[in-house]
């Protein structure tokens, strides 16, 4: 055995040694999994850019760099701050560093609705984490459920349309540097329907690093749709990981919308588990200053007759990078498969990069599959239409990155929310 | 109005303009006449600001101001309109919004509060007529899966929308059948006024039968060659090109 430790174990050990000293006592995970997933961390390590699908997003380098110490201290929050953060016409729950808050929370009684906290779940439902997010397939599931904090539970019983989006909110606020593993757990029973919102913001003074899992299973027959935003500023280092399962009959949609943090990846793993489902994800990201934003997807067609549409689109401002990496499987039992997956971009300067990569694994014979990139910068025929006409250079540029991000804005199809996102894509230009 | 003058123009090493001398007066129409690769498109794309393009000598003084020191939007500001000869599509952006978005960038630039919405569409209303083109494709993608003809119209409704000082019609006839020729023409001359003035560039005469312009002048090989009225546009219809081309050869 040698006694080099190499550099990479040692970053993961100092990353555990600081979470073991500053953590809660209080697991709300079961004890089997989080004795594996730190067994399985020891063995990955946090994944560096000789990781294939870390190529572009070194976190290793992140956290050797700038988590050095985790301190872990938090601020309480109050009405006051998370009132701005609120949507209208939404039940707006709310998650303060990884926890889920009840007192914050609106409090609304929907008939097939369960809200509930990680530690409240009966044992029957405590089998259900861990279900989808596995620790053996990424290092980062498995930090989150080593070191998970009292996060959402949320239930869609039976046959229960929810009338109004529920919109969560995660906040997290610290004043020295810390590393928060947000949480939960979303089940949609069969014949169920809801739209969910999550948003994302860091309100503190220090940097973080969010280590996010959402684990979201569909059953038959059912509709999950959901809308992310994500607006977490230059202090925020993120990793977003939703873990889907969409069973027969169903369908499943994402729209993110990333509008800000210094670094944002989001691994979006769907497996289309059961015949005749959808899935559809799509992506819309401006990127400024240093900003890193990548987008990883990963839809797994196991069953026959399913389609998933993906359209992923990104303005890369300044020296920020946005990177598109989205892999389809299509297994042998999958025929008659429709995959679809297109990402397209916009260089807003010379020293702003963009990376894509589309990866197609089909085992099955009859299929319909395609994917398209596209990167470019700004049509300067348009510009230079739209100045002929006298606008100005900065509004002719808004004009047309508006128009480019449109596409994606029209996804959203609740009224309110739509303008909301609207109205945050403007403010990010 | 506008006077240009000795003006030199090239695209890289290529000189295209080679000394254009025009001066047009507020309630005159002016045709430019030329065979392919004279340097029409080019005369208009210098004046409309088009950065491909390297003014090497010369000047041209719009309404008392350098025009060659504005930017292409301040151009448009002090009242110069290019109708393009390739209107551009422009996916996403709807034509009323793009409208909207000039006539107060305009307005703002003269010091003029925003014009109030209600009238905005009344003036879209009243000018859409005008070219006859359809209310829908006011609010379509600007130029997005439109004709041929209905980009030209549109070139023109925006025209009618701006209310430039300077209109330049850059091959405003390429592509139009005789119908729409003739709507587009009447649009023109409905804008016409004792204030404003028209350059009218094409390749053929076909056009000025329906705006009937003050003077025509003849461009060949970046220079006006020959100048006078209507008539000399029915000549070089008659005659063609080639005796110009003989008369004025000019070695490269």
């Amino acid at each position: 055995m040698s006694l080099v430790v190499d550099n990479k174990s040692a970053v993961t050990q100092n990353l555990l040694e600081q979470l073991q000293k500053n953590s809660s006592k209080i697991a709300f995970m079961p004890d089997t999994e989080i004795i594996s997933a730190i067994r399985h961390l020891e063995e990955k390590g946090i994944p560096n850019n000789k990781h294939e699908d870390y190529k572009y997003c070194n976190l290793e380098a992140v956290l050797r760099k700038e988590f050095k110490s985790v301190e872990q201290s938090f601020n309480e929050l109050t009405n006051a701050d998370i009132a701005s953060l609120k949507l209208d016409e939404a039940i707006n729950l709310v998650v303060v560093n990884g926890n889920y808050n009840e007192a914050l929370s609106e409090k609304m009684i929907v008939k097939g609705l369960t809200v509930k906290s990680l530690n409240e779940l009966s044992s029957s439902e405590k089998t259900l984490l861990c279900s989808q997010a596995k620790s053996d397939t990424d290092a980062l599931i498995a930090l989150n459920t080593a070191f998970t904090s009292n996060g959402l539970f949320l239930e869609i019983e039976k046959g229960n349309v929810i009338p109004m989006p529920l919109h969560i909110i995660y906040v997290n606020s610290s004043n020295s540097h810390s590393v928060i593993n947000t949480r939960n757990f979303i089940h949609v029973q069969a014949n169920a329907e809801v739209t969910i919102v999550e948003s994302f913001h860091n309100i503190g003074t220090a940097k973080v690093f969010s280590n996010f899992v959402s684990e979201k299973l569909v059953d038959e027959n059912a509709k999950l749709t959901c809308h992310t935003f994500q607006n977490e500023g230059t202090l925020s280092y993120s990793v977003n990981t939703n873990q889907v399962k969409v069973n027969k009959h169903s369908n499943y949609s994402n729209t993110t919308t990333t509008l800000s943090g210094e670094l944002v990846r989001n691994n979006h793993n769907v497996v289309l588990a059961g015949s005749n489902c959808e899935a559809h994800l799509n992506g819309l990201f401006i990127a400024t200053g240093t900003q890193q934003i990548d987008n990883h997807t990963l839809i797994d067609h196991q069953m026959p007759h399913c389609e998933s549409n993906e359209l992923y689109k990104g303005i890369a401002k300044d020296k920020s990078t946005g990177t598109f990496n989205g892999k389809i499987f299509v297994r042998k039992d999958a025929q008659k498969t429709n995959a679809y997956q297109s990402s397209k971009n916009i260089l807003m300067s010379d020293d702003a990069t963009i990376n894509t990569k589309p990866q197609l694994e089909i085992y099955a014979d009859d299929v319909k599959c395609s994917h398209g990139t596209s990167t470019g910068k700004i049509d300067t025929e348009a510009l230079f239409y739209l100045k002929a006409r006298g606008i100005g250079e900065e509004s002719a540029r808004k004009l047309l990155l508006q128009a480019f991000a449109q596409e994606l804005i029209n996804k959203i199809e609740i009224p309110s929310l739509h303008e909301h996102a609207l109205h945050l894509f403007e403010k990010a230009l | 109005m506008i006077s240009i003058k000795n003006l030199h123009a090239s695209i890289g090493d290529k000189e295209i303009l080679r000394g254009i001398n025009l001066e047009v007066k507020a309630g005159e129409v002016h045709a430019i006449m030329g065979p392919n690769g004279s340097g029409k498109s080019t005369l208009s794309s210098v004046l409309a600001g088009r950065e491909d393009y390297d003014v090497t000598e010369g000047e041209v003084t719009f309404n008392g101001k350098n025009l060659l020191e504005l930017s292409p939007e301040d151009r448009a500001r002090e009242g110069l309109f290019l109708a393009f000869q390739y209107p551009v599509e422009i996916p996403g952006v709807s034509n009323v919004n793009f409208l909207r978005t000039a006539v107060n960038e305009i307005r703002k630039y003269h010091g003029q509060e925003e014009m109030p919405a209600k009238d905005f569409l009344a003036l879209v209303k009243e000018k859409s007529k005008l070219v006859e083109l359809d209310a829908k494709l006011a609010s379509r993608s600007v130029n997005e899966g439109f004709s041929g003809g209905e980009k030209k119209r549109n070139e023109i409704f925006q025209m009618a929308m701006l209310n430039p000082k300077l209109a330049i019609l850059d091959e405003t006839d390429s592509g139009l059948d005789i119908d729409a020729l003739r709507i587009v023409a009447t649009g023109v001359n409905k804008l016409k006024s004792k204030d404003n003035a028209t350059i009218v560039i094409t390749h053929y005469q076909r056009l000025l039968d329906y705006i009937v312009p003050d003077f025509v002048h003849i461009l060949y090989k970046g220079r006006i060659v020959k100048s006078g009225g209507k008539e000399l546009a029915l000549e070089m219809e008659a005659k063609g090109y080639d005796e110009i081309k003989k008369e004025f050869e000019i070695a490269d």
